[in-house]
């Protein structure tokens, strides 16, 4: 299964090249032209020269860590890439650098902690990652300072059709374009696999730059807080329940007329769909719409649980469905559905 | 089974939790008892190897490992099919958020420890530790489906694979005390090679991390002259004193104190430096978190003695230990227990 095997691979923002080398394999006999920039972003492209021009976006990269040091027992001193709480650090494997050397991430034993140390998190200046040698020395035959430090986790299918692993965020994303790229649209199709979306959407924007599209559909996972000790209102998105569409976020306010192109699709196709009923944190579409003179976009995301941690859940309707409301869409984009003042 | 590491991977990998330590020791029983002369259970669980010595008038000797591990029990189901859950054995609340976990309902059930998600929360929340409380288990099933399959009372454990780490190293959940269960294997194996006078009772306990319950009957029941519980104590790292750990790779730990039989402590002492194998000295000020605390006051005492092997994170699901300690552990208590006869088991009367 594609989504398996993209979300099991290893890729922290700026060390992408483990999936950009998949989605390479997966499509090279599928499109057009395949392409890459100074920064690391993937381009695959279908239906060279035809009009309107759409991209698809999503990004490569996940969460993780770096290593900044050593101890002198021959433990890794770390630092964060991209935002995790540090609380879900604790007790976790790992895998530090190009030969994926394998490692966890210890805690102070229950027996050995005082009362009241028990009542904060632990914070990352106090964790390690551990590789199970007993100097620095055999460390560093091992590993080097800046190595990236990855989640270690395999993709399982859990509970009823759903998935639990690592990195959906956003490997579901990338799986997304990778089917949508298998198809035939009458359009120009530019599938963007970014770079750096976790450390402040770095790559989105050279590659907006470079494809100027007419218009952008990004494809995320998004936080669903459907939990125990929730209330409703705070649920953000909830699993199960269809796509999710982006009305604002911090980075960026989606045109009304793409939401209503969303919506009238996936009412039209009978295809199950929901808002991101949070107006926080921000996607690569906040730089891809601003890039240029400004290139209309949407946000559509497969809701999931425990986002940021190596055990974050997803529902495989969800995707399936993210895919057939994403196919609607360029198809209706191509019969001449999106008609605007200031698109070509 | 080619090697006791494989051994030690496939029952730390297998499910046991205090009072439900049977699927492990399946496997236990499967892999130990063609190096004993008669395996069997008694009435709490414990699992007994038996391996007669020559000669008679025997002296016994009991070795405890306990083959129980921490894990959960589900207290109740929540609206949505959520499950709130206690821990079984002591738990740091902050280790086990975002795990993998079984759960073993009327089926295998993978789930997923959750809590209430950062974003939701006050940034006077997110300085907070997460309490047992706060967390749930996620089975992504609907509430109708969880109420078919689980019920209250159901235990769960961390999944988690044995990673094999740099040099020697082990890491993952239930190396305490699957690690001494391993100790056990190496000293049959070892004593196949040896002529020993002593009777050997290798015991794999139950209920340790409930409160040592597992080694008080066992102890009843073989009445042994010598207890010695295997266990594993409390390895080097950042922000705990150095005086308060001992150091992976560097030999078992031998403990001296009030729970432990000075003579023992000292015959322990004299068989590794006798015969060139490393080991260090732990001290406890009192009676130890371990088997021994029970073997030495069952029936009318019981001299008792403690070989520990080093591991970091203990209680947590990445417990790491070095493989050569078990390997050493094994071999030292084989010599120990070569060296018994029935003078010295005499001389532990204290005069």
């Amino acid at each position: 299964m594609l989504l398996k095997k993209l979300t099991e691979a290893y890729a922290v923002s700026g060390d992408e090249g483990n999936v950009r080398q998949l989605i390479r394999a997966e499509l090279e006999k599928q499109v057009e032209e395949i392409t890459t920039d100074t920064i690391g972003n993937l381009y695959v492209k279908t239906g060279i020269g035809k009009k309107p021009r759409v991209m698809l976006a999503a990004h490569m990269d996940e969460v993780g860590l770096m290593v900044v040091g050593f101890e002198k027992s021959g433990l890794l001193k770390i630092t964060k890439v991209g935002g995790i709480d540090d609380r879900v650090l604790v007790s976790k494997p790992v895998a530090v650098g190009n030969n994926h050397v394998p490692g966890v991430i210890g805690a102070k034993a229950i027996h050995l902690q005082k009362a009241n140390e028990r009542k904060k998190p632990i914070e990352i200046e106090n964790l390690y990652i551990d590789i199970g040698v007993h100097s620095q020395e055999e460390a560093e035959k091992l590993v080097k300072i800046g190595d990236y430090v990855a989640f270690s986790a395999q993709t399982r299918e859990v509970g009823k059709n759903c998935l639990l692993g690592k990195a959906f965020d956003d490997r579901v994303g990338c799986a997304v374009i990778c089917e949508l790229m298998k198809e035939d649209f009458d359009l120009e199709l530019t599938g963007v696999f970014t770079v750096q979306e976790e450390v402040g959407l770095r790559g989105a924007g050279v590659a907006a730059y470079n494809v100027h599209p007419d218009v952008a559909l990004v494809f995320e996972a998004t936080s669903a807080s459907d939990v125990a000790g929730t209330k409703e209102a705070g649920h953000v998105t909830q699993l199960g329940k269809g796509p999710a569409i982006t009305f604002m976020d911090s980075s960026f306010i989606t045109p009304q007329y793409m939401i209503d192109l969303a919506v009238a699709t996936a009412e039209e196709l009978g295809i199950p769909y929901q808002f991101r009923r949070l107006t926080t944190a921000g996607t690569d579409a906040g730089k891809i719409s601003q890039t240029h003179e400004g290139i209309p976009s949407i946000v559509i995301s497969v809701p999931c649980r425990y986002i940021h941690s190596p055990a974050s859940l997803i529902n495989l309707d969800d995707y399936y469905n993210t895919i057939r409301l994403a196919k609607g869409i360029l198809k209706a984009i191509a019969e001449g559905g999106l008609q605007h003042e200031g698109i070509a | 089974m080619d090697s006791v590491k494989d051994f030690l991977k496939v029952i730390c990998e297998a499910p046991g939790v205090s009072g439900y330590e049977q699927p492990v020791a399946q496997l236990i029983k499967e892999y130990i008892s063609s190096y004993a002369d008669e395996t069997r259970l008694d009435r709490l669980g414990n699992l007994i190897f038996y391996k007669k010595g020559s000669g008679d008038d025997r002296p016994r000797i009991l070795l405890a490992a306990h083959m129980d591990e921490i894990g959960f029990m589900i207290t109740k189901i929540e609206k949505n099919g959520f499950l709130r859950f206690s821990a079984v054995g002591g738990i740091d609340p902050r280790t086990i958020i975002g795990q993998e976990i079984i759960l073993y309902g009327k089926e295998k059930l993978p789930g997923v420890i959750g809590a209430k998600p950062p974003h939701l929360t006050s940034a006077e929340e997110r300085g907070k530790a997460y309490e047992m409380e706060d967390l749930f288990i996620d089975l992504a099933l609907p509430e109708e489906r969880v109420k078919e399959l689980v019920s209250v009372g159901d235990v769960a454990i961390i999944r988690r694979e044995v990673l094999e780490l740099a040099g020697s190293s082990l890491s993952g959940k239930a190396m305490d005390d699957r690690a001494g269960v391993a100790v056990l294997l190496v000293c049959l194996k070892e004593l196949q090679k040896l002529r020993h006078h002593a009777d050997v009772y290798a015991v794999a306990t139950v209920q340790e991390e409930v409160g040592v319950r597992g080694a008080t009957t066992a102890t009843y029941g073989i009445v042994p002259d010598i207890g010695i519980a295997i266990d594993v104590t409390h390895g080097e790292m950042p922000g705990v004193p150095e005086h308060e750990t001992c150091r992976l790779g560097k030999g078992p730990a031998i403990t001296l104190g009030p729970n432990i039989h000075s003579q023992i402590g000292e015959k322990l002492i004299n068989i590794s430096k006798e015969y060139g194998i490393p080991y260090q000295i732990e001290t406890a000020a009192g009676p130890t978190g371990t088997d021994a605390r029970a073997i030495q006051v069952t029936r009318g005492g019981i001299p008792a003695g403690l070989v520990s092997i080093p591991l970091r994170y203990m209680h947590t699901s990445v417990e790491l230990l070095d493989m050569e300690d078990v390997k050493l552990s094994g071999r030292l208590l084989a010599y120990f227990i070569a060296a018994v006869d029935r003078t010295f088991v005499e001389g532990l009367a204290c005069c």
